[in-house]
């Protein structure tokens, strides 16, 4: 909200600097996000005085003017003004002048003759409304003094932030109470005199003309109105159109003006109704029920819904209560007689009527945070007082005053000990009480620790003692408050294991010379099917998010592969294209309407790219399978996850993988996650052209199988010694399966300490079908140094159960 | 009058030989065979020699020219060592055979440094849901339905009841429905609201603490955020603790820091006021401890929420939040 400084003055004494200003608002709580110079436009606009006026040669209605302007020569403007003579003084704008409307004056010509700025109206530069003629500064003045200096015009505008918690400073007046609170010494608001004029008030008595039903108390609890006769309705007075243009309000006419000066007066939101346009005179509020259609007077229509608050006449509905006036009421050039509502609504139905419309009204922003609901007279009165002036109107001798549900006052029982206990301060009773009286809490001390805290009803917010606590935190200064340290006993909990594993895992990766990515958390929705998954997937039950930024931020995400594809296009597209990337992260499944999705947190990561540089040492080289591999590998390893097999992915589980590049990863019977080649139709997909691998693991698998304790084995004492076993096998063979065969053997023959495979060669001398694997055994016993003939036998028996069972060949 | 090819000759070989080092060769190398240079020059007002004079100045300017380009080399070579013909070994300057670096993205690693500050005070680790039930997001915390403070937060829905969390404290209701004082917890986590801008992303990182037990008080709050503050930027970092309002906290209270650019100078990235607003913070609201049943005459706490990017931003520099979601590797690099 606005706030001018020189209307602030109209009700509170301010003895304080504009930047000193703010910083004390800010601190009490109304954050000023900026302080404006009202009349900043006025630079480049100066004093000048004309020494000679010449008919332009080429434009009947225009002068050519010398004028002196402050500068070491005098220069010339063109003026359309009838009134320019020579010997006046009055404001130019020169060069580089922004003047309001965004008019930017600059050195030209008009109509052939230079024109080097521009002499001004008073309407030009905000200072009245006259506009017939450049302003005559009627005076001396020295030619160059800046204009702002020479009419000592000057206003500030503060820029507050306010939270939702203070509807009563969405007024001058409400923040006028605060800043008395903090001026030395402390101030009162002045109020305006509510007084109605006694020689404007008629004999008629609104009883007469109008009736006000309220049909829903629950959403309307007062309903006051006025009635006005003989009302002129014309431009409103020069101040009255600057006050509002101070605040960035633009003036309508002098009705609507007042009620919107009014309300930023004192925060009650006005209505104007054109009162020849009200049925039978008759104001009736009630819930919209049937009511479908209705037409604000912004001419844009709403539909209703059954339970919106409608203002309505003896037929029809005329305004959204509190939120906007309708287009078949409002204030027009030939309206004559008006009733002025000023009433106090439900903030919540208020609020639900503002979203559902998608309106924002200074109204509705009011209301639904809280008005003053004692407030409605004194604000009726107010403006149909101004009325009566402003627009020269008869005032009826009486209002009517509709009070079905009268507000309780609010008296709170505080204890100044336990407020001290929960600030951390150690103020005194009596400080305390005046401190709360400073913003127009009444305060009754009852004993030394207690007092009585009458509640004003324009401070919506508060309702506990905690309330006052932070009213005398914030006016004591959150800065006085001794900073202190908190005795707690020193007992600890362990660190979540999902955390300290979280942490472990972001040691290997990035030791294995992965790079951490985050990705949002909503994917695209069609990115199940840029995967390829099958129509019964269950990774296709995503959460759908009601509102979303964009069609590529729809779903939450139930892979982080998606994510992971378009972090290696954006990078792509950026030059970057090797990559080695992982992520940490939730992945989310719908379950019930209306139930939590279910949460499960995924490990994944991708490669892309070059394995190796050119360089003076290496060929350029890609990236496969088995770069992934050997670091999925290293990884559980790091982690002492044993038995981590890859068996081959045989169904159609991840069809993301290109068909016999994909494995899953198991430890024992625990399936653990994936691993594979990223399909091309899936590349295609995500607009990508060269091969990338991912895995995808479980991070929950993966914690259930670290291993409880890590036990240290000894050193062995004897040397080991090896042998080497090559066969021919057909293609289709496993060396994962040769390797289990090797390895069942070693569980009955101790020597037998590690088994891996050196070579694999195919093309000639062997056929097509065929090709040789070469092994290694390695032997070693806990007792001895072992020799030849120690191990003879049972290399051949490998050898032989090898060659055997998968019907290998010795190499000729 | 030029000077001669043989005064050239002797003042330029002379300042070679006292060159140091390979920048005043370069100097040199200018002075005398540049565009501008001495012998450029000299060649360009060979007209104004006595016509006799003219073929033999020219070929000597040109012969020197030869000369001084040679010598420069050689000095150069002789500076640089590689004239040398002890060589022995390898040239270690070779660069090595490279090992590529992994990195942790850098809102990792700074919800790493602000968590470790608290598990040094005393508090504990504690997550929760990334989507949360409106009673958790809001309800729970003093935010009814309708309430204007709900337009704080632009809120995704997934279904009229669902939401994905707008900030960490539904970890506060979680946590206290569990267990009883003294609480003393951090939790740290994505966040989401539907805004999308140059210091808006949908989706950002916070990082809740809950501290509650008997006699807590504002005076603790500011000493535990003081404390973080001064070891997560600076020792000497002045702060204010400014009025606020949450509807889960009473007082609320914003936490500004000196601007760390400016050092409260006035620039753009504290819009001029020489403050930055770095976390939300207050009592917690005695509504709250009710929906949890806890006992608000013996109770009262402190709640603060810390945006993570904002700190990253602020500690590294960053002036586009986005960065931290393009996941570019040439930004996750340099962390």
């Amino acid at each position: 909200m606005k706030v001018s400084l020189s209307w602030l003055k109209e009700y509170i004494r301010v003895d304080l600097e504009p930047s000193v200003m703010a910083k004390k608002l800010t601190m009490a709580g109304l954050e000023v996000d900026a302080v404006e110079e009202r009349y900043d436009f006025f630079n480049n606009i100066v004093v000048a005085k004309v020494n000679e006026v010449k008919k332009h040669p080429n434009a009947d209605k225009l002068s050519v003017c010398t004028v002196d302007a402050g500068g070491d020569e005098q220069i010339q403007i063109v003026c359309g003004a009838p009134n320019v003579r020579a010997g006046m003084y009055v404001p130019c704008a020169l060069p580089g002048a922004v003047l309001p409307g965004e008019l930017k004056i600059k050195k030209g010509k008009l109509r052939g003759e230079v024109s080097a700025g521009m002499l001004c109206s008073a309407s030009e530069l905000k200072l009245n409304t006259d506009a017939a003629g450049i302003m005559d500064l009627e005076g001396d003045f020295v030619a160059g003094t800046p204009l702002d200096e020479a009419l000592k015009v000057s206003d500030t505008v503060f820029e507050i932030d306010l939270t939702p918690n203070r509807p009563d400073c969405l007024s001058i007046i409400g923040v006028a109470r605060e800043a008395g609170a903090f001026m030395e010494p402390k101030a009162k608001v002045r109020f305006p005199d509510f007084m109605l004029p006694e020689d404007k008030i008629g004999c008629e008595s609104i009883h007469d003309y109008a009736k006000v039903q309220i049909i829903d108390p629950d959403l309307c609890p007062r309903y006051s109105a006025g009635l006005l006769f003989d009302v002129k309705i014309e431009p409103s007075p020069f101040w009255l159109q600057e006050r509002l243009e101070s605040i960035g309000l633009t003036p309508i006419n002098n009705v609507v003006d007042i009620t919107n000066f009014v309300m930023m007066e004192m925060g009650q939101p006005l209505h104007a109704f054109d009162f020849d346009e009200v049925a039978k005179g008759k104001i009736i509020i009630r819930r919209a029920g049937s009511d479908t259609n209705f037409t604000t007077l912004d001419s844009k229509e709403h539909k209703l819904e059954s339970d919106m608050l409608m203002i309505c006449d003896g037929e029809r509905p005329v305004a959204l209560a509190g939120v906007m006036g309708g287009e078949n009421s409002e204030i027009s050039d030939s309206t004559t007689r008006v009733l002025v509502e000023s009433a106090y609504f439900n903030p919540v139905s208020i609020r639900k009527t503002a979203k559902k419309t998608g309106i924002a009204s200074d109204a509705s922003h009011r209301f639904e945070r809280g008005v003053d609901p004692d407030g409605t007279v004194r604000a009726l009165n107010r403006a149909v007082s101004l009325m009566a002036q402003i627009c020269d109107a008869t005032i009826a001798k009486d209002i009517i005053d509709e009070h079905p549900n009268k507000p309780v006052p609010l008296e709170i029982d505080l204890n100044t000990n336990a407020l001290n206990t929960r600030l951390g301060t150690n103020l005194s009773t009596d400080a305390i009480g005046e401190i709360l009286t400073s913003v127009e809490f009444k305060v009754e001390k009852t004993d030394d620790a207690r007092l009585k805290v009458g509640i004003p009803f324009f401070r919506v917010d508060v309702t506990r003692p905690e309330d006052l606590s932070e009213e005398v935190a914030r006016l004591w200064g959150y800065n006085n408050i001794q900073t202190s340290y908190p005795l707690v006993p020193a007992k600890g909990r362990l660190l979540d294991k999902k955390i300290v594993l979280r942490e472990k895992i972001r040691q290997i990766m990035t030791g294995f010379s992965f790079s951490e990515v985050i990705n949002y958390n909503f994917i695209n929705e069609n990115s199940c099917d840029r995967l390829n998954l099958l129509d019964n997937d269950k990774r296709r039950h995503v959460e759908t998010i009601l509102n979303p930024i964009s069609d590529q931020m729809s779903v939450l995400r139930s892979s982080l592969i998606p994510g992971l594809l378009e972090t290696m296009k954006r990078n792509i597209s950026q030059q970057a294209d090797t990559l080695k990337l992982f992520e940490i992260g939730k992945i989310f499944f719908a379950t019930q309407k209306g139930l939590l999705p279910e949460e499960k947190e995924m490990i994944a990561g991708l490669i892309t790219g070059n394995r190796s540089d050119s360089s003076w040492y290496s060929k350029k080289s890609k990236v496969d399978f088995f770069d992934l591999k050997g670091g999925v590998e290293g990884f559980f390893e790091a982690l002492m996850i044993e038995n981590t097999v890859f068996e081959k992915i045989e169904d159609e589980f991840c069809p993301y993988y290109k068909d016999g590049y994909a494995a899953y990863v198991k430890s024992g019977d625990t399936l653990m996650g994936t691993l594979g080649k990223i399909d091309e139709k899936v590349l295609k997909n995500y607009g990508l052209k060269q091969d990338a691998f991912i895995f995808d693991f479980n991070f929950n698998a993966i914690q259930g199988l670290l291993p409880k304790v890590v036990t240290a084995e000894p050193l062995p004492k004897f040397p080991s010694i090896s042998r080497d076993i090559t066969i021919i096998v057909d293609k289709t063979v496993t060396v994962g399966a040769i390797l289990k065969q090797i390895e069942l053997i070693s569980k009955k023959e101790p020597l037998i300490q590690k088994v891996f495979l050196f070579d694999v060669f195919e093309g000639q001398p062997l056929s097509e079908d065929k090709k040789s694997l070469s092994f290694r055994v390695v032997y070693r016993s806990a007792s001895k140094t072992l020799k030849e003939k120690n191990i003879k036998k049972l290399h051949v028996n490998i050898s032989k159960i090898i060659l055997d069972k998968f019907n290998a060949d010795l190499p000729e | 009058m030029q000077k001669s090819i043989i005064d050239i000759e002797k003042e330029a070989f002379e300042s070679i030989g006292q060159a140091t080092d390979s920048d005043q060769l370069d100097q040199l190398s200018i002075k005398y065979l540049g565009r501008k240079g001495v012998l450029t020059k000299f060649l360009r007002n060979i007209s104004s020699l006595p016509g006799d004079e003219r073929p033999s100045a020219g070929k000597n300017a040109n012969i020197l020219k030869g000369k001084l380009e040679k010598e420069i080399k050689a000095a150069f070579f002789k500076l640089e060592g590689f004239d040398d013909k002890k060589f022995t070994g390898i040239d270690v300057t070779l660069p090595g055979r490279s090992i590529l670096r992994g990195s942790l993205h850098p809102i990792t690693q700074v919800a790493k440094e602000i968590s470790d500050i608290f598990l040094r005070l005393g508090f504990d680790i504690a997550e929760s849901p990334e989507v949360e039930t409106d009673y958790y997001n809001f309800e729970a915390l003093n935010i009814p339905k309708y309430h204007p403070a709900r337009d704080m937060q632009d809120t995704f829905y997934v279904s009229e009841n669902i939401v994905l969390r707008t900030h960490t404290s539904p970890s506060q209701p979680r946590v206290m429905e569990k267990t009883e004082p003294p609480v003393r917890i951090i939790s740290p986590g994505k966040v989401f609201r539907c805004d999308s801008d140059i210091t808006h992303t949908p989706m950002f990182y916070q990082i809740e603490g809950l501290m509650v037990d008997e006699n807590i008080s504002f005076g603790d709050l500011k000493g535990i955020l003081t404390t973080f503050v001064h070891q997560f930027f600076d020792k000497d970092t002045s702060l204010r603790f400014r009025p606020s309002f949450f509807p889960f906290t009473e007082p609320s209270a914003e936490v500004d820091i000196r601007c760390v650019m400016c050092k409260g100078e006035g620039c753009r990235i504290c819009s001029k006021t020489g403050w930055l607003e770095v976390l939300g913070s207050g009592m917690v609201h005695p509504a709250v401890f009710e929906n949890v049943g806890y006992d608000t005459d013996k109770y009262t706490g402190f709640a603060f929420g810390i945006g993570i990017e904002r700190m990253a931003m602020l500690k590294y520099g960053i002036d586009d939040i986005r960065k931290f979601y393009e996941n570019d590797v040439r930004f996750l690099g340099q962390f």
